[in-house]
Formats: C-alpha cells, structure tokens, sequence
C-alpha cells in the first residue's frame, strides 16, 4: 500500500493502482480519452499528464505511471497545465470544427476537455487531416476526420467482445481506424463502442442527427431483451424514446449492453397497438373498451381462465393477471409460452446462482443447450473473462462461434449422463466448477440429470454455488417467483380447455391450441398474439410503466415509467383491474401502490432490490434422464421478441449481419 | 512521405493470390521462425512471415514483391490470428509494399540529414529517369518512393535499391549505379565515395587515431 502525495494531500493507494487512479482516490480530475477502467491501458492519447517526482523532469503519462511509495505528484503545476494545453492544441490540430453538426456535441468528452483544458484558440494555419468515411455496418456511423486514435473502440473488440475486427492502419498522421475491408462489425456487443468513442468519430447511426442530449429526459429502466436485465437509461423527448443507453452495474452488466437492448427501442413506435380491437366475424375491427370487456364478461368464464404472461411483463401485471384469476377462481397461470415443461419446485435449481459476476472466477465451466452469445451476449462477455483468466469451457450443443477458446462435446444432450473425460477430468480437479443449462437443454429435460452432475461434482460448496439455469426471458424468473408455472406447462392450459385466454403480451405460444378460448391478448405489439387474438386490449411496453423484473440470477430490480403509452393503450395492470370490475369480482387493489404492497405481502423477495434467496439446490431426480439433440430456440439474434420484430433497425441487422431475409436494395 | 494504401480487394486480385502458398524453402524459413517463439505466441513471427511472402511474391513476379491482401490472409490463417493485425503491421512499416512494385524499388531518403547533403538532387536525378514518386515505371522497371531516415546519416544522401544500400551518392554516382542496375550488373554496395571504405569519418579518421593500425592503451591518458 504505497504512500503518495497528491497535490500536497498524502493518501494511500492500493498496491498496483498507478498515478492516475491515486490522483482519482486524492479526489483530482485527471483529463483523459484512451484511458479506460475496463480496457486495457495504451497511454497514447497523452492527456492525462502529470508532473511526478521523484522521476524525470518532464510531465508523464499519469495512466501508464505506477504509484510508488513516496511520491510526490501535482495536477495544479505550470507545468502541467502548460502540457495539457500543448496535447489538447495538438488534438485540435486535426480535428474539425464540426461540433455543430456532430451527434457527439453537448456529451463530447474532446469538447467538454478543450474547454476545460485547452487554450482559447488555435494558432494552427496549414491545412487538417480528412479522412474516408468507414463502412462499420448498419449501427455505427462514422466521421473518421474526427477520430482522435485513442484505439477504445480497437481495445473494445480485442478484449471485451473478442471478435478482433476493428484496427488502426498506417501511422503516424496518416493512421486510421477500419474494419478489415470495411466489412460491418458482426457481433452483438458492437455499438458499445459508440459509447467508449470520446469524440464524434463512432456514433449511432439509427439515432443520427435525432436529438441534443439537453434535450432528452433520462430514466432509469431495465432491458428486457433478455434474462440479464442490464441496467439501462432511457432518453426520451416529448412521447417518443430516442435511445437507450447501459447504465453502470458492475454486478449486472458492467457498463456494456447488446446491441438489441440498445436499438430496438425504434420499434416503440412502429406496428403498436393503440385501440381496442374485436373480432367481427372473423375479422379484427376496432372497438371500446366497454364494448370488450362486456364480451369477455358475456363469455361468462367463472373459473375457466386462463393467463398466459410473455416475455417481456413485469412482475407487477402478472401479479394483476394472478390475482384476477384467483378472484375467479383459476390457478392456470403459465409464462413458459413455448412448452417447457422443467421442474420449479425449488427456484434454486432453475436460478442462475453462481452471480453474473461470480462466474467469472469459475475455473472450469459445462454449459448445456445454450447459444450464449445469442441468449446472454452480456453472459458470454464475463465467460470470455473467465476463460482469459484460465477457465476451461465445454459446451454441449450444436456448434457456434465462440469469442473464447472452448471445446464443443457434442449436440446430443444425453452426454450428460456420460461425460466425455477431459470435461469430466476439469470439472473434477476444478476449485470452482460450474454447470450453465440453458433453456433448449431444459426442454430436454436435462435440468435433473444437471443437478445429479452437480452433486456428483461437487458444484456446490463453501461460499461457492456453481449450478446455473440461463433464461431467455426478463420476465421468466418473476413469473416463477409469482406461480406462473403449471406442472404440465402449457399442456395443462390447453387439456383444461379455458372458456377465456388472457395473453399478457405473450406471442411466442401456439395459439392454435386454443381453439374454442375467447383469446385476450394485451400487450403493446401488433405481433402474432395479436393476429390470434379475439379481443386485443392494447397495454403499455417496458419503458411505459413501472415495474419490477427479476433477472436470471434472481436479481430484483425496478423500472421506471419514461413515456406514456400511445392513444387508447393503458398500463397493463389498469387494464386487469377494470377486467375484474367487468368480471364482478375483486382483486384487492385499486392503485399501483396498493398493488405492489399486495404482491410484495406475498411474495417478500420482490420487495427488495438484489439477489433474491432461494435456498439450497434440490436434491437430484436420479431416475430422470435427458435425450435428444439440442436445438437452440433463437433463429435470429435480433428478432427475437416483438418490439425487435417491429424495429426497422433490427430488421437492417437482421438482413445485414446474419444474411436474413431480403436485403432492401438502396435506390440509386 | 509517401501516400500508402491497401491495393484494392478485386477478383483479379484474388484469382491472382487467393491460393498464394509458401514455397518449401520459406515454409521452412517461417517454420523456422514461428519455433523462435514459445508456445502460444506463434503471431510474434508475424513480421518474418510477412517478409517472406513479399520475397516470395517478389521471386514469383520478379520483383522486389509486395503483400496482396489474399496473401496477408494466407498469413493470418499460418498464424491463426485476426487478419485485421496481420494488415496492421503490413500498413505500418513502409518495408512491406501493399502494391506491386518493380524490379528495382528506389527509396530514396528525404530525412534531415539526408536533405542537407542534397537528397532533393538525387529525387530530381531520379525524376529525370523517367521515375515518378509513389509510381512504376511502364517498363516494369522502377518504383520510386522517398523514405525516412534509414541510418545512414554519415554517409548521406542515400538510396536503398531493394535490400542494397547505395550511399554518399551524388548525381553522377547514383547515374551510375542505375545504370550498372539496368544493364544487369551488379554494382557496389555501400558507399560510392572512393577511397572511404564504409561509414568511417571521410578524411580519415579524427579520433583514437591510434587505434588505426593497432590497439592502443588510452587509459593512462584519461
């Protein structure tokens, strides 16, 4: 723990930490633009200098700079402003002075730090650097003239995402960042280098010349692109919502979103549902509310409902759905839509309970049935970390590209009752193994066969829990929580053959099935629940109300309401409520408030934010046995749920990067 | 300096060089070189390599050669490593040529020493060849391109013609030196002045003069 004197304030650092982050601990603002907390260190941009000594007597890179006991370091010398404003004259030498037409103006890190750092003005006359435009694929636009060489975006691809594909060529003046021939950037953690850019250089595309950050209201939300629930801010203007941008959580998603959380909020917008509709002799036209609810209450259902919950509800309208129907009688509540069929007996066995986080110290680690890099890019980026560290990975599963070295067993998921020996060998000589069984593994029953290699390989010990269930879904492990799992899954709900259907945004399930049901759908998207549908109640999307959302790892976390739900459409628990005063029954809450009060009365976890508790690991159903060939659930990266289905960018991503569907030709 | 770029990815290019391989003799030599490194760090050898495939390109079109973007591919699959650092490399130091070159490759350094003793004269001699910077003769004959310092400083100005180093060069003597390279002569390498034998003080030597003709004990003089 060395000693070092900051501008006069001694402090003591951590062993290791460099000059940079004492001067950070002493409370200093250092200015910087290649330096970054989760990229490596390169010291090319030169703007963090300081003046340290003992050492030579010249201003030094203060990133690069380990802190050594007994230095004396200023960040307020002559020396050093005189520095900062000869590397920020220098920066400036080449880039132009576009800020007014740059999407970077207003949240730019070289604007704020040339005002803070810089001198008045310029004394260079001779003419700037231009450089080409790069091709870097449908999400990121780019203004190379502006690139100031910080190589972030390179760092990004090399070591976060691990698909090397962003370089810098040539030298000196003449170096540029490209892709290899300018071909787009194809992996789904590519637009956070928009993020990492500190200049204008990489910006996004589908929000390009859209908005001015002052302009925009920030709220705090959760994505629910996937189980992960990264933690997200929304910006919004007036009613629409601009962008989403990842929110700092070192637990959750450290400072990284996948591009689908990022860029699919563009279909907010498009293909919603704003009235009420009913079906008219076989056609869907448009209705009130009193007309769909008096419909819904002719069909008389008494306790012959059921309520299927999608992919993308929050804990808060399932609970409404939970309570109506339990006013009416029904337990047939089921969020499984696709016809998994698992075991949720005890949720510690279908939890993700190694922690995102944690899974980066497992040293060996089985994953079963899961295209992680489609289903959790967030996932595959912290077990890329856990194989740079040394973690042997194996997978079971048909083969896909992997960003870190690992060894593909085989596709047939009965492997897990004769592992080959070198997964079997590292899972056995491992301090802290882990299993991850993913949900095309659960659809072939492999939970129990899991749990038997868990007690087998001792997965579970002190302070070290290496059993993990990977979800697809946000609202997966709050349906589990609240009860929306049948023992049967889906089959139970359509052997019982419901007078009415409820579907809260569900349209993954096979509607097909319920032929003679009054089909409800509610929810925010013209997709195919609503093409099923008889009565379409039109609801609010995740960035429309509050609401609680539990992640795979059991994390309860809540999101906040940035926008109103367009023309008729109504926050989704409203809409359950009025249904129960249609219905003639009470459900126990008239407000929000009161709502969530009842469900936390219930079910106490989701009162508070952080990890829920789910006890110790089932014992293993050693009879059960797992057969078959795994096959992965997602088709499409990024068309996946129903706001992305409707996202034009998802759609360009979707033709541009996975060769799907038509490409659209540009008119030329 | 000189304005690079990347010769564009064509079908010509790639019916050309799409199944560019080593040859036995600079498999061995990469070999040779990759096993330099330890295990897990076979990319180290990725400048030999690159070396080596322009000398082979060179043998196969009689060149000085250069680097096709199939053959930089060829490189990055030998060394199992991304192609976009493979073509890092290649970009940044101006020994490998991404475009084709001719027989003769005539860099001439425009450094600051270099300048002093009259660079601009040699360019101009080289322009009034026929030469034009950054280009090939029609022949096939020439590239001219100018360079940065080569550390040759002592005995500047001077040209490297492929891998020869032709120094202490005026008008004349670079004239002569093509001329020999055309006529398919070999001329001297090193420096043309005559009587100076390599880089040494021209005049002869100014210190430790003693030295020249044996050694010499300075340290009961210090």
């Amino acid at each position: 723990m060395p000693k070092v004197t900051v501008d006069g304030q001694e402090i003591e650092v951590p062993a290791g930490a460099t000059v940079l982050q004492a001067c950070e601990l002493a409370g200093k603002e250092i200015p910087r633009f290649c330096y970054h907390e989760r990229l490596s260190i390169a010291g090319n941009c030169r703007m963090c200098l300081v003046e340290v000594s003992p050492g030579p007597p010249k201003p030094q890179a203060s990133c690069a700079l380990p802190a050594g006991e007994g230095q004396v370091i200023r960040t307020d010398s002559e020396m050093v402003k005189k520095a900062r404003e000869g590397v920020m004259e220098f920066l400036l030498i080449n880039h132009p002075l576009d800020c007014p037409i740059c999407d970077q103006g207003g949240e730019c890190d070289l604007q704020d730090q040339a005002v803070a750092y810089g001198r008045g003005g310029s004394r260079y006359h001779e003419h700037k650097r231009a450089v080409t435009e790069k091709n870097m694929g449908p999400l990121i636009k780019t203004t190379m003239t502006r690139c100031i060489h910080c190589t972030r975006c390179v760092r990004f691809s090399e070591e976060v995402a691990g698909v090397d594909e962003i370089g810098a060529l040539y030298r000196g003046e003449s170096m540029q960042i490209t892709t290899y021939l300018e071909q787009a950037a194809k992996h789904e953690m590519s637009a956070n280098v928009i993020d990492l850019c500190p200049v204008g250089a990489l910006t996004s595309a589908p929000y390009a010349f859209e908005a001015r950050p002052w302009e925009l209201k920030k709220t705090l939300s959760i994505d629910v692109s996937d189980a992960i629930g990264a933690n997200i801010r929304i910006d919004s203007r007036g009613r629409e919502v601009l962008r989403a941008l990842p929110r700092v959580n070192d637990d959750v998603n450290e400072e990284w979103i996948s591009d689908k959380a990022r860029f699919q909020v563009d279909g907010l917008t498009r293909r919603r549902l704003d009235k009420v509709f009913v079906r008219k002799n076989g056609k869907l036209a448009e209705s009130s509310w009193e007309e769909a609810f008096k419909k819904i209450a002719a069909a008389k259902p008494g306790n012959s409902i059921a309520a299927v919950a999608g992919d993308m509800v929050d804990c808060e309208t399932m609970f409404a759905a939970k309570k109506l129907l339990g006013a009416l009688g029904s337990t047939l509540l089921e969020g499984r839509q696709t016809g998994l069929t698992y075991d949720v007996s005890n949720l510690a066995a279908v939890n993700f309970n190694t922690t995102l986080a944690g899974i980066e110290t497992a040293d060996a680690i089985l994953v079963v049935g899961s295209h992680v890099r489609w289903e959790a890019p967030l996932l595959n980026t912290r077990l890329r970390k856990a194989a740079k560290a040394g973690a042997k990975i194996f997978l079971i599963g048909p083969e896909w590209e992997t960003t870190y070295p690992a060894t593909f067993l085989g596709s047939d998921v009965g492997l897990l009752h004769k592992l080959p020996k070198e997964a079997a060998d590292a899972l056995k000589g491992a301090e802290r193994p882990a299993i991850v069984v993913g949900g095309a593994a659960l659809g072939k029953g492999a939970l129990h066969p899991a749990l038997a290699l868990a007690e087998k390989y001792k997965l579970v010990k002190d302070g070290w829990n290496g059993f993990n269930s990977l979800h697809f879904s946000a609202a997966r492990m709050g349906g589990l929580m609240l009860g929306f799992a049948q023992a049967g899954g889906m089959a139970d709900l359509i052997a019982a053959k419901p007078k009415v259907a409820l579907f809260l945004g569900a349209d993954e399930a096979d509607f097909s099935q319920f032929g003679d049901s009054l089909k409800v759908y509610i929810g925010h998207h013209g997709d195919k629940g609503a093409h099923a549908a008889d009565i379409i109640l039109p609801g609010a999307a995740y960035t429309e109300k509050d609401g609680t959302f539990v992640n795979t790892e059991g994390r309860v976390q809540y999101a906040e309401k940035a926008v109103f739900a367009p023309g008729d459409a109504r926050e989704d628990w409203t809409i359950l409520r009025a249904l129960a005063d249609a219905l003639g029954v009470d459900v126990g809450f008239d407000t929000f408030d009161q709502l969530q009060a009842a469900m936390i009365a219930e079910v106490p976890a989701l009162g508070e934010e952080g990890l829920a508790d789910y006890g110790a690991l089932p014992a293993a159903d050693k009879g059960a046995k797992a057969e078959g060939e795994i096959a992965y659930p997602i088709k499409d990266f990024y068309l996946t749920n129903p706001i992305a289905r409707a996202s034009t960018v998802m759609q360009q991503c979707s033709a541009e990067l996975l060769g799907q569907g038509e490409l659209a030709e540009a008119a030329e | 300096m000189a304005d690079r770029h990347l010769a564009p990815d064509t079908p010509e290019l790639r019916a050309r060089w799409g199944a560019f391989e080593f040859s036995p003799e600079w498999k061995a030599k990469a070999d040779k070189a990759i096993a330099k490194y330890p295990e897990g760090r076979q990319k180290s050898a990725v400048m030999a390599l690159l070396d080596f495939a322009q000398r082979q390109v060179g043998e196969e079109t009689e060149t000085q050669g250069w680097l096709p973007l199939p053959v930089m591919e060829y490189i990055a699959r030998y060394l199992d490593m991304p192609v976009i650092r493979v073509v890092e490399v290649a970009s940044f130091y101006f020994m490998y040529n991404l475009v084709p070159v001719g027989k003769f490759h005539v860099q001439v350094c425009g450094t600051t020493p270099c300048m002093l003793r009259g660079s601009d004269d040699i360019i101009a001699a080289c322009k009034k060849r026929g030469m034009k910077m950054g280009h090939t003769t029609d022949d096939g004959m020439w590239t001219l391109t100018e360079v940065e310092c080569m550390g040759n400083c002592a005995t500047a100005p001077m040209v490297q013609i492929n891998d020869g180093n032709y120094e202490d060069l005026t008008v004349e003597r670079l004239d002569a030196v093509l001329d020999a390279l055309a006529k398919g002569d070999t001329p001297k390498e090193g420096t043309q002045e005559p009587g100076r034998h390599t880089s040494e003080p021209s005049g002869g030597p100014s210190t430790l003069k003693e030295m020249v003709d044996a050694n010499h004990d300075y340290r009961s003089e210090w």
